[in-house]
């Protein structure tokens, strides 16, 4: 009963976190452009905005795009539940593995699609088009990269390959820094950050996320926003706790709970940092470079897997 | 080179194509030169002027009487401006169209037809244009008969423009605007799209119609400076100097050297502005924020200066006919040839780093084409043709006091790309500071204005001026008591938007926004 409260307990407090994340990363990303940043709370006052203020709804707008919002809530909040976060062992993670993840996650997209058509606006179908085409690419680069964790660990549930990993102590695996590179290009694709998408633009033209809830407004809005923000927080918390899974509790004393914290917390501060430069660093790419991207990020995942078969199996 | 050297040899293959010519003046609307034909030639003559490879520059009406109109159509070679003049009848206001041979002319002769009613016999394309569907079918807003009213009728929708249509499997259709979703002006933008690459594009505009030529009517000549710097607020110096320009050119009135080079200076500080404006919003277009912030910083510095120096930010308001409304001090001078260095500093670091940038370059270079036929072929102007190989400016070709005794530098590239536009923006940022120094060192002491005379004759002039988008072109005719009776204003944006829908032409749909940014028409100054 306790480590099913203490499941839930942190699965708040990472829904709650998500957007102070996003908020870290604009702060780097203005300190390394000379701006001053916003407040770190800006992304929660958007959102008690968003949540405040009326819905107005296409006349046209079918169920589909109604209940969108929900669905890509949920299945990002179930998403959140799965992944460890502070403690290894939480039931929620046990009951579902690293497939069941990629799974809701394709399932909000699903739906974020339609719901871009829903509406017949031209911008709408496209951002979908576009969001499909670069899925397409990234969710097979995303599963090849945990399969060769699953190999490794020799099981696609996220708390046994930690546990795994921890086990093994410091040992240097070409599997995994080609596992952790292909999964790092997908975080980037899937969050839809620069180079593949922005998620700062006014363009229209542009964009790809954004094309597809540029007719939603209100607490519908708020979702998607926030869904948005759990996201970018998954795959951080993600590639922070498979790679480098150094603090994490391994026991539910308040000691080790502490521990995990704060070591998960400094990794989430430097990971922001590596993102909010490389976003700094990079102009967009040209949207048909996209594929070359996660093509890449697709070949060495595959150069992780059979290096794994090759030099670590035997 | 002697000036008009080109003119005899042009009238000669007039004459033998038996165009009629009713005299000529150089003196009408000097420096531009003024030939009569009959308004049966008009369309002949064109033929004749693009044979010799002069460029279109405009076209605009001016009632005479009630019976009458007269049409003038602008040509420039070599920095030598031709104007060519022929009686209209109002009654059947019918004349050829230059759109044929110059497709530079089928705008601006749609602007002439929905605002005068003059139809062109074989025009291309005789949609509305600036008139959308506020107006009827038979009210023609430029006519002296046509009072302005104030109406609270909310002009209705401009639906059923008969926009261009593609047709095929997996062709769709993008309208964008005129309302986006950056604060930026409205303007349409249909695109036919094939996946992600575009087939056509086409533009409508108009949205930021203003009536600036109904209005121009009536005023004196101080408000009608005022009105010409709120054509487009970016162009505002430009615009002021242009009409102004043209309105001393008519009364006569000459403008101390002291306020000539005033004002070269705040149409050089206009350029400054908004070149470092550009160059940061294309690559924000792109995603690069870092250049964004940094270009704006720079602007900003650059504006907050013009503010306490000159007593508006973007310099509204400072020239007024017959000179300038600001002086500098001594340590004013000192003051902004500190910022000159400073801002060229900066600007040589960040273009190093700009240059340099392997996914900007990817973004940029060979992105948004303009071939030098094309630009040629439309008769583009400013750092979209410089950036083409269509190596004009006024400052150095027309040279224009005080610009005429000084060396102006004006870049020149082939490639024709958004990277080459930016590149074009960079030099000329240097260049502009270089000769802001100059004009500094040789300021003339003296007065910064003559007192304006208004003339008590009805009598025109026209100027030209190279504004930061390239070269403007007004036209002022005054009434017998000193009043506006005519004003016509050429952005250099009526040249340059017709370009944007050929070099989108083969790009994908995601890149036209830096395209577009890498153009940057005036929607306002194009609108009128």
């Amino acid at each position: 009963m306790m480590d099913w409260l203490l499941s839930l307990l942190e699965l708040v407090v990472f829904v709650l976190l998500a957007p102070l994340f996003s908020a870290w990363v604009k702060r780097v990303k203005c300190w390394l452009q000379n701006r001053r940043s916003p407040s770190l709370l800006q992304p929660y006052r958007d959102l008690r905005r968003l949540f405040s203020k009326q819905v107005i709804m296409a006349e046209i707008a079918s169920p589909v795009f109604r209940v969108t919002p929900y669905i890509i809530a949920g299945a990002t909040l179930m998403a959140a539940a799965v992944v460890p976060f502070i403690s290894v062992n939480l039931p929620t993670a046990a009951i579902a593995d690293v497939i069941v993840l990629a799974g809701f996650f394709a399932l909000a997209r699903f739906f974020q699609a339609l719901a871009g058509m829903d509406i017949g606006t031209a911008f709408g179908g496209m951002g979908s088009s576009r969001e499909m085409t670069i899925s397409a690419l990234a969710e097979p680069a995303m599963l090849m990269a945990v399969f060769t964790l699953s190999m490794v660990a020799s099981s696609t549930n996220l708390s046994i390959v930690i546990e795994h990993l921890m086990a093994q102590g410091l040992v240097l695996r070409p599997s995994l820094f080609f596992a952790l590179l292909s999964l790092l290009l997908v975080g980037i694709a899937e969050t839809g950050r620069i180079p593949v998408d922005n998620p700062a633009t006014h363009l229209e033209l542009t964009m790809i996320h954004e094309a597809m809830i540029l007719e939603y407004s209100g607490r519908h809005l708020a979702l998607i926003e926030w869904a948005v923000q759990l996201k970018l927080m998954i795959y951080a918390v993600l590639i922070a706790n498979i790679f480098f899974p150094w603090g994490i509790a391994t026991t539910d004393s308040m000691s080790a709970i502490a521990v995990g914290a704060g070591t998960l917390l400094v990794k989430l501060v430097l990971l922001g940092g590596v993102l909010a430069a490389g976003e700094t660093l990079f102009a967009k790419m040209r949207l048909f470079r996209v594929s070359t991207f996660l093509v890449l990020a697709l070949t060495l995942a595959l150069i992780g897997l059979l290096s794994h078969i090759i030099l670590e199996v035997g | 080179m002697s000036r008009f050297d080109w003119l005899s040899e042009l009238i000669a293959r007039c004459e033998e194509e038996h165009i009629l010519f009713h005299g000529g003046s150089a003196r009408e609307l000097a420096p531009a030169h003024v030939l009569h034909i009959d308004i049966e030639d008009w369309g002949k003559f064109a033929v004749m002027a693009a044979e010799q490879q002069t460029r279109w520059c405009a076209v605009w009406a001016v009632q005479q009487d009630e019976e009458t109109l007269l049409m003038n159509a602008c040509f420039e070679k070599q920095g030598d401006y031709l104007v060519i003049r022929a009686p209209l009848d109002i009654h059947s206001p019918v004349l050829p169209s230059q759109a044929p041979v110059f497709p530079a002319a089928n705008r601006p002769e749609r602007h002439s037809q929905d605002m005068f009613g003059v139809m062109f016999g074989n025009h291309p394309d005789s949609r509305r244009w600036i008139r959308h569907q506020a107006w009827d079918e038979e009210i023609f807003p430029l006519r002296k008969d046509i009072r302005m009213a104030h109406s609270d009728q909310v002009a209705p929708a401009d639906t059923y423009y008969p926009f261009f249509q593609a047709q095929g499997s997996g062709v769709y259709e993008i309208p964008v605007g005129p309302v986006h979703a950056g604060i930026i002006e409205p303007g349409h933008f249909r695109f036919q799209a094939v996946g992600e690459t575009i087939l056509n594009l086409e533009e409508r505009l108009g949205y930021v119609h203003k009536g600036i030529e109904k209005i121009a009517e009536g005023r004196d000549a101080e408000g009608l400076a005022k009105l010409a710097g709120r054509i487009s607020g970016d162009t505002t110096v430009a615009h002021t100097w242009c009409a102004c320009m043209a309105m001393e050119r008519a009364a006569n009135v000459a403008v101390p050297r002291r306020g000539i080079y005033l004002r070269a200076l705040l149409a050089e500080r206009e350029r400054v502005a908004n070149h470092l404006g550009d160059i940061g919003a294309i690559c924000n277009d792109v995603g690069f924020a870092f250049a964004n912030s940094q270009f704006s910083r720079l602007r900003e510095i650059w504006q907050r200066t013009q503010s306490v120096i000159f007593k508006h930010r973007l310099l509204m308001d400072t020239i007024v006919p017959g000179g300038v409304k600001v002086d500098l001090s001594s340590q004013q001078c000192e003051t902004l040839s500190q910022q000159h260095a400073v801002i060229k500093t900066e600007l040589n670091e960040l273009m190093a780093i700009l240059n340099d940038h392997a996914s900007l370059e990817d973004r940029l270079v060979s992105a948004g084409h303009l071939s030098h036929e094309l630009a040629t072929k439309l008769g583009v102007v400013g750092y979209l043709a410089k950036a083409s190989g269509v190596d004009y400016d006024l400052r150095r070709d027309h040279a224009y006091a005080p610009y005429d005794r000084m060396n102006i530098d004006s870049p020149c590239y082939q490639q024709g790309d958004v990277a080459t536009r930016l590149q074009v923006r960079a030099d000329e940022i240097i260049h502009s500071l270089i000769l802001m120094d100059t004009l500094l060192q040789q300021l003339p002491d003296g007065d910064i204005a003559n007192t304006w005379k208004p003339p008590v004759a009805i009598c025109e002039g026209l100027g030209m001026v190279e504004a930061w988008r390239g070269e403007i072109i007004s036209y002022v005719q005054f009434d017998a008591t000193g009043k506006i009776s005519r004003f016509y204003a050429r952005d250099p944006s009526w040249l340059n938007w017709p370009a944007l829908e050929q070099l989108i032409d083969g790009n994908i749909v995601p890149d036209f926004p830096v395209c577009n940014k890498s153009v940057n028409g005036s929607y306002s100054g194009h609108d009128l």
